[in-house]
């Protein structure tokens, strides 16, 4: 993996060096200080080579939730400072909150993680030496979608956006189980498959941009073929999105792409579930949005709309009637996260001001809320130990802070107010019943599936019966229920800075 | 301007796509893998052309990834596999050769005619490579679908894998190339021949998808 990692670091460098090279404004503020940008990056590169040789598993853990936080702290900063774009890292308004959601997400998780991986060791599922590659992955991991999330480089962020891919394909594998093999093959073909359509798609992206842009690096820099991307030829622009509209599609999880999702997310370990429901479906499509832009800028080009709306509506349908068969707990939310995927592309779809804005909004509360629920699930499974629905029952009696943390849980991931989720999903459907009443009569159709299948299979695990072992739990509740906590105050009241600057993108993404 | 190198690039690239139908119909592993390593020689050749004509010494590297990695040690690696799992050598096929070979041409004409109005502003030698390149990644992507055991099916990824690098140097100036070869022949060498193809020898006696499929029974 050491070469792989070659590239990224030098393009930090590079990309601060010569600073405005795209712009050309300001030059020289740039000091020698290693900025913020870089430090989101390093610091999870340097934690990884560092926890492949740590030999203790609580020394791991702890150095995995450190390095998170510092991650976390180096990400806010940049809401205050911002570097100047250079040829290959960008921190701009609609990525800036990204990174910040990406390391708070990763830093909750490796605090879950850390009680969740205690309790594999005991029962044997994991040992220490897979701890180690297990906490290096997890730190890698989060470089890749932090990168994926910086790069002003098409390039680089599919290099990125692999990269984060390939980490969880080991990690599903991590159990050796039949069905965790299984899992991480098919997650692997599958997502070599999209991988390898969207650099064809950046490749002809690329090909567009050469004529206008002139060859070289500047043909894949977002911010200078935003700026030129009236003059491409819409044809070709076309056919690109529709290739990376494929291949990053497949990593969202979009409807007839999504075959790997479900297996990834049950056979892996949870807090891998966790991240990648919360954040990677999250960076995959933050990558499609970036081309979206590209093609809104064209007005030749096709209106990347109707797609959008078809697969979104496609996965929200698919999803909802899914929902309804599933007999695993955790296949049962990936199921969910498909869903989900699907109004958020949806809601983009639409596009408008409204539309954006529901789309932000919904991205954010689906990964908070996902990843808290992929918390308490992960516990759930270990005091069961299965992933069986039918063998898990009446938790609000035996376990009542996970129990009820699944209710509020599945509670806000259904749309019920007061939880933010139900905010964008509310504005999601008013403002489609505004434009096109037929679509939002079959987005309605498939959220009420959604929701019955939920709350059908929640009310069998959390009320009813108790069912399956009831030994006591070590769990962390501190990222639970901070995750619940801020969705809710999101759904209550959304901070007047939060909202102006959700509308300020909303109308970037046109 | 339409000199002998055009030509030369366009024969290398037409061989590109005719090898990827010579695999489409070998039945036999060893077989299939020998046609592999001419597909990733014809690679190197049409790679090394680019950088010539292109005057893109950078290229020369991706051509040599190309030649030692994905010529000699992938294929070479992956026989060496297949003698040691014992795997079965014949290549399972989900649907008849005939008819693949028959989507196989479909594939291209589509790739053809999609590509080739669209880059038409484009200069010559993008536009037609571009338009092969998309034929040899269908047909990588058609060679996944229709092959039953997981030695055949990377086979069909690395073909894949092919053409996209193709169409990365058929793009004159295209940069990170060179980073992105790389990139993926360490994706190919760490996942593929590493871990997994062990990892499911060691649970499942067989590299077939089947097996691997008897599994799911029970879950939903």
């Amino acid at each position: 993996m050491d070469r792989f990692q070659g590239p990224s670091p030098l393009a930090g460098v590079q990309g601060a060096a010569p600073p405005g090279g795209v712009r050309g404004e300001a030059p020289g503020t740039h000091t020698m200080t290693i900025d913020p940008v870089e430090l989101v990056l390093l610091v999870p590169l340097v934690a990884a080579a560092l926890l492949v040789v740590v030999p203790s598993y609580r020394l791991g853990a702890a150095g995995n939730m450190l390095a998170c936080l510092v991650t976390l702290v180096c990400a806010l900063m940049l809401l205050g400072d911002r570097p100047v774009p250079g040829q290959y890292l960008l921190v701009d308004d609609l990525n800036v909150v990204f990174i910040v959601l990406n390391s708070f997400v990763g830093f909750t998780t490796s605090t879950f993680s850390a009680s969740y991986i205690a309790h594999e060791l005991e029962t044997g599922r994991l040992t220490p030496r897979h701890l180690r590659f297990y906490h290096a992955m997890f730190q890698l991991m989060l470089f890749g979608m932090n990168l994926a999330l910086v790069a002003n480089n098409i390039g680089l962020m599919w290099v990125a956006v692999e990269l984060a891919t390939l980490t969880t394909v080991v990690m599903v594998g991590i159990y050796r189980t039949h069905e965790a093999l299984e899992a991480a093959w098919k997650y692997f073909i599958l997502g070599s498959v999209g991988i390898a359509l969207a650099l064809f798609g950046t490749i002809l992206v690329y090909i567009a941009a050469r004529p206008v842009v002139g060859e070289g690096m500047d043909a894949m820099v977002w911010t200078t073929l935003i700026a030129h991307a009236r003059d491409f030829d819409p044809p070709l622009l076309n056919i690109a999105f529709i290739f990376l509209l494929l291949g990053y599609g497949t990593k969202v999880g979009l409807a007839p792409l999504h075959a790997w999702l479900p297996d990834a997310h049950a056979e892996g370990p949870t807090p891998i579930s966790a991240v990648l429901s919360g954040l990677l479906l999250n960076v995959a499509l933050y990558a499609l949005l970036r081309f979206k832009m590209l093609l809104a800028a064209n007005p030749d080009a096709i209106a990347p709309g109707p797609l959008m709306i078809a697969l979104g509506l496609l996965s929200v349908i698919f999803a909802g009637l899914m929902l309804y068969r599933r007999r695993d707990i955790k296949r049962l939310f990936a199921y969910s996260s498909i869903e989900h995927m699907g109004i958020i592309v949806f809601a983009f779809g639409m596009a408008g001001p409204l539309g954006n804005f529901a789309g932000l909004l919904q991205m954010t509360m689906h990964s908070l809320t996902k990843s808290a629920i992929f918390f308490t699930v992960g516990h759930i499974a270990q005091v069961k130990g299965t992933q069986r629905i039918a063998e898990m029952g009446g938790l609000t009696e035996t376990h009542p802070l996970l129990g009820w943390g699944l209710v509020a849980g599945v509670a806000a991931i259904l749309g019920l107010p007061p939880f933010g989720v139900f905010t964008s999903e509310f504005l999601v459907v008013t403002s489609t019943f505004a434009r096109e009443p037929v679509l939002a009569v079959l987005l309605v159709i498939g959220l009420l599936l959604a929701f019955g299948a939920l709350l059908l299979r929640l009310t069998d695990v959390a009320f009813g019966p108790v069912r399956g072992p009831i030994g006591p739990v070590h769990a962390s509740y501190i990222p639970l229920f901070a995750h619940l906590l801020l969705v809710l105050i999101a759904g209550i009241w959304l901070p007047g800075p939060m909202v102006a600057w959700f509308q300020h993108v909303a109308a970037l993404l046109g | 301007m339409h000199s002998l190198s055009f030509d030369i690039a366009h024969m290398l690239a037409g061989g590109l796509v005719l090898v990827s139908f010579l695999m489409l119909y070998q039945d036999r592993l060893y077989a299939l893998l020998n046609v592999l390593a001419l597909h990733a020689l014809v690679l190197a050749l049409s790679v090394a052309w680019q950088a010539h004509i292109q005057d893109a010494p950078h290229l020369y590297i991706t051509a040599a990834i190309a030649l030692g990695f994905k010529a000699i040690l992938i294929p070479w690696a992956l026989r060496k596999m297949v003698f040691r799992l014992g795997i079965h050598r014949e290549v399972e096929t989900v649907v008849s050769i005939g008819l693949t070979m028959l989507a196989g041409m479909a594939l291209v004409a589509l790739s053809l005619q999609v590509m080739l109005p669209v880059t038409a502003q484009a200069d010559p030698v993008a536009r037609e490579d571009i338009a092969l390149a998309l034929s040899v990644v269908l047909i990588g992507l058609l060679m996944m679908v229709t092959r039953r055991n997981a030695v055949s099916q990377v086979v069909g990824f690395l073909s894949l894998e092919n053409g996209i690098i193709f169409a990365a140097t058929g793009a004159r100036g295209m940069p990170l190339v060179v980073e992105i070869s790389v990139a993926f022949s360490v994706l190919i060498a760490f996942i593929v021949v590493g871990i997994f193809l062990f990892r499911i020898r060691e649970r499942f006696d067989t590299v077939d998808d089947a097996a691997l499929d008897q599994f799911r029974g029970g879950r939903s």
